[in-house]
């Protein structure tokens, strides 16, 4: 049973298109150039639609972390614990994602660490695709 | 002008409370039952009955309900939007607001649930391609609704310098009132401590008994103008306020809300204070929803009860129970060892406790609070009184 596969919208295509080709991008207001990030339609802060993607420094600090071990999907079964983690960026108005921290699941995580994006391509799926995970 | 001293629940009703899966009926049937419960309970003849408020995407649809009952005429039909149990309380606020605004004169606030019959929550539905919001998190295994709150307790535990041990007395506090409520799903399997320290981590920082189970079943309360209650000559809960939403931005996308480290009530609380004209310290007993225990923390802090510096301290077993602790908690056993009704049997205990009726009864609670669905988006809590406090 594969993993869940993401799959781009309308809103969302340029970021997906950005990690196949080892690039993190974050929408950013032409407005008033504040950082923006889930993707949405609409600057939060000027109320303009004229949001553009901009590729970001690909490195980050631990907002949270969890260490998930109940197998919820089928593609988890058999697969042992793992940890999740929240990244906010710093050098991005401190937007916030999700992602797998890479090595050992049961390492220390410390919350305020700094880590480093990983992009990690899933090239046989339907569609292809590149995730974002972290290394400390 | 506010709800406050207008509107009173007047009759409560639930199923015989199931495992999930094991309900012997549909979804609608228990819904039916639920409700025509609480009209005899209120001694209300169920063909008064004019409105349906719910909340969740219940899959009970009133013009159903009305028809399959027979109702002269259907006045007032509402659904609470948002997920999880945040609606809860809500949809009492909505029921009560269109008994007092005259939209409709006797509306019964459900909640039904078969998961047997039904998707459940704690597990996804497998495979396949997912997009917007989940494509952001799903494909990291981030995917539950445990999964989804741990990230934001972890987050508050480490900004406060909560110790997850903190979580276990709530668990226990349920476990414990589950023990003298006959109808609690977790009757007669009490919870030891050192049964929870034993139990396995489902996500971090929350073991097997931080969660909440899921069950069949339904649950009803029947809604009347404060006249009408006492016409009515039995004990009535009187609504002294209740309150819904959520922080700026509190649904960012991607885990991005800028008050991360909340159950969403840092906003709402405030509101259900003022419109009651009433603090943390007027409260004779809680009943906090608990999806995870973690989340029943911070909803207790951010109602004022306590400094989330103060958790580790003030979250004591003693402190929880009824029927002489601080704060009684959760008095019926609640989602984690009562039923996961999604939150309704709170709205319930809530009465049950107000009326003297409680298995768990706490002495002379006039004042009771209800808290619904802690980080979710919209949130929302309510403040019951009996007919001295108005």
């Amino acid at each position: 049973m594969p993993r869940p596969v993401p799959e781009a919208d309308q809103l969302d295509a340029p970021y997906w298109e950005g990690t196949r080709g080892g690039e993190l991008r974050v929408q950013r207001c032409r407005g008033c150039r504040g950082f923006q990030w889930g993707p949405e339609w609409i600057c939060h802060r000027c109320l303009a639609f004229d949001l553009e993607w901009v590729a970001v420094a690909p490195r980050g600090r631990i907002y949270s972390w969890e260490r998930a071990w109940h197998p919820v999907h089928p593609a988890l079964r058999d697969h042992g614990p793992y940890v999740v983690v929240l990244v906010e960026l710093p050098e991005a108005g401190h937007v916030r994602m999700i992602g797998n921290l890479i090595g050992d699941p049961m390492q220390e995580v410390t919350i305020g660490a700094s880590v480093a994006a990983v992009f990690e391509p899933h090239d046989d799926a339907t569609p292809a695709f590149t995730l974002v995970q972290w290394k400390g | 002008m506010s709800i406050r001293g207008r509107v009173a629940i007047v009759g409560v009703g639930e199923t015989a409370y199931y495992k999930h899966g094991r309900a012997r009926e549909s979804e609608f049937a228990l819904a039916l039952r639920a409700i025509l419960s609480a009209c005899e309970d209120a001694g209300i003849d169920p063909r008064q009955v004019d409105g349906f408020a719910s909340y969740s995407n219940d899959r009970n649809d009133p013009s159903r309900l009305a028809a399959a009952l027979g109702l002269p005429e259907l006045r007032f039909s509402n659904m609470q939007w948002g997920g999880g149990g945040g609606g809860g309380s809500a949809a009492v606020g909505n029921a009560a607001a269109a008994v007092a605004a005259g939209y409709a004169d006797c509306v019964v606030v459900f909640r039904a649930l078969a998961q047997g019959q039904f998707q459940r929550f704690g597990s996804a539905p497998p495979g396949g391609t997912v997009s917007g919001e989940a494509a952001l998190t799903f494909p990291y295994g981030l995917i539950s609704p445990a999964q989804r709150f741990a990230m934001r307790v972890m987050r508050f535990m480490h900004e406060h310098g909560v110790r997850p041990e903190a979580q276990r007395p709530i668990a226990l506090a349920s476990y414990h009132h589950a023990q003298s409520n006959p109808r609690a799903v977790m009757h007669g399997r009490p919870l030891s401590a050192e049964a929870y320290d034993a139990s396995r981590f489902i996500v971090e920082p929350f073991r097997l008994y931080d969660c909440c189970m899921e069950n069949d079943g339904a649950a009803a309360l029947v809604l009347v103008s404060a006249e009408r209650a006492r016409d009515l000559r039995r004990p009535a809960a009187y609504l002294l306020g209740v309150a819904q939403g959520s922080e700026y931005r509190n649904a960012a996308r991607g885990h991005n809300a800028p008050t991360y480290a909340s159950a969403s009530f840092t906003t709402v609380a405030p509101h259900l204070w003022e419109m009651a004209g009433l603090g943390a310290k007027d409260v004779d007993v809680v009943q906090s929803y608990e999806n995870f225990t973690g989340g029943v923390l911070m909803s207790l802090v951010e109602h004022g009860f306590f400094a989330p510096e103060e958790a580790n301290e003030f979250l004591t077993f003693d402190n929880l129970i009824a029927p002489r602790g601080r704060l009684p908690l959760n008095t019926s056993g609640g989602n984690l060892a009562e039923c996961y009704m999604h939150g309704l049997e709170l709205q319930i205990e809530a009465v049950r406790q107000l009326r003297g009726q409680s298995t768990s009864q706490v002495e002379d609670a006039r004042v009771g609070l209800v808290i619904s669905g802690p980080m979710v988006t919209p949130v929302s809590s309510m403040l019951l009184g009996t007919e001295d406090t108005l």
